[in-house]
């Protein structure tokens, strides 16, 4: 076996620090996530065990290991959006809390807005018959000769029975 | 008798009293879809409530494709699991031991389906259990929904026209029930 010359060594190992340099300053440039910063992804997406609970605060293995996967892609320079749409193709949209508005869910949105827009137009019609009804003079009152008119005879008749009890 | 007060009150409420009607009737509608939606395939499985399984397509982890359909005449077994799931594991072992029991008679297939799980530590599981028949995620979670499970581990078996013939809807105990699950289905 041939031996390697001292020189021919030291020049192999600089090309091959040449080479590996920029790598390992790219790496080194990716500092692992902070729990702060995966959070603020996981607060957005629901544990897939427990029923309404974020995945930030959820105690599960599972949200640990989901926790650490988020982790995993931010440190691989995946953006916000991304790792949430990697989340919702892996494991359904269930996992932002919101159906998609597609197939039978369309019918549940439709009818969402149109409860909305019955409940808006019946709010419109109320405030509209309130305001109307404050602006109308108001009930006409009887005409005052009215007031000394005499009481209906049944209440004469008893009024006068009751006099001459007494 | 209606009153000309009792008459304007109905004229001027009749479209929201139609429109209620209307929204009643509808959530109604969707109330009884969502039901028939929801009705579970498996569960108590008699010779008169038989129903197809639902057809899926399973890529495993090393890239085989296996489609229910194409598999009509094996008895199909369909394992849920997770790695994070703890009576998953009471359970790995028997499985594994009755795949390496059925896999050379090539009349049964088992198919385990990581839930909600993430791939480093579905495999990781794989290896920790030697786990050797085709696993793969459930992706969009689209086969379990399918089955309509309600968590993991749950297991069906389907026989050899497709039928769903048995549900599991806890870890098996030993490899003695496993078989005992199967064994009637090869029967010609």
């Amino acid at each position: 076996m041939r031996k390697i010359h001292g020189t021919r060594l030291i020049a192999l190992a600089l090309g091959l620090a040449a080479v590996l340099a920029p790598q390992w300053a790219a790496i080194a440039q990716q500092p692992t996530p902070s729990d702060d910063a995966v959070n603020a992804i996981a607060s957005q997406l629901f544990c897939p065990v427990c029923e309404n609970t974020p995945l930030d605060v959820c105690p599960t293995q599972a949200c640990a290991q989901w926790r650490e996967l988020i982790r995993e892609k931010l440190a691989a320079g995946w953006s916000e959006t991304q790792i949430i749409e990697y989340f919702i193709e892996q494991y359904g949209a269930r996992v932002v809390g919101v159906p998609p508005a597609e197939g039978q869910n369309l019918m549940l949105y439709w009818l969402l807005y149109l409860i909305l827009g019955v409940s808006v137009l019946g709010g419109v019609f109320f405030l509209y018959k309130a305001v109307r009804g404050r602006n109308q003079p108001a009930e006409k009152q009887p005409p005052a000769e009215a007031v000394g008119q005499p009481a209906p005879s049944e209440y004469l008749d008893r009024m006068e029975e009751e006099l001459k009890r007494r | 008798m209606n009153t000309p007060a009792k008459r304007s009150f109905l004229r001027s409420y009749w479209g929201i009293l139609l429109a209620g009607v209307f929204l009643v009737g509808l959530l109604v509608l969707v109330f009884i879809t969502m039901q028939l939606q929801q009705s579970s395939p498996a569960e108590d499985i008699t010779a008169d409530e038989r129903k197809l399984a639902p057809n899926f397509t399973l890529t495993s982890f090393d890239g085989q494709t296996y489609s229910l359909e194409e598999l009509r005449g094996k008895v199909v077994l369909v394992n849920f699991w997770a790695s994070w799931c703890t009576p998953c594991e009471q359970e790995a072992a028997d499985l594994e031991a009755a795949w390496r029991y059925y896999q050379p008679g090539g009349e049964v297939i088992f198919l385990g389906i990581a839930w909600t799980d993430t791939e480093s530590a579905s495999l990781d599981y794989l290896e920790r259990f030697d786990i050797t028949y085709p696993n793969g995620p459930d992706l969009g979670t689209r086969v379990s929904q399918a089955f309509r499970t309600t968590g993991v581990p749950e297991t069906y078996i389907i026989d050899k026209n497709g039928y769903l013939a048995y549900v599991k809807i806890s870890p098996f105990l030993s490899l003695g029930e496993i078989q005992a699950a199967i064994d009637p289905l090869l029967t010609p």
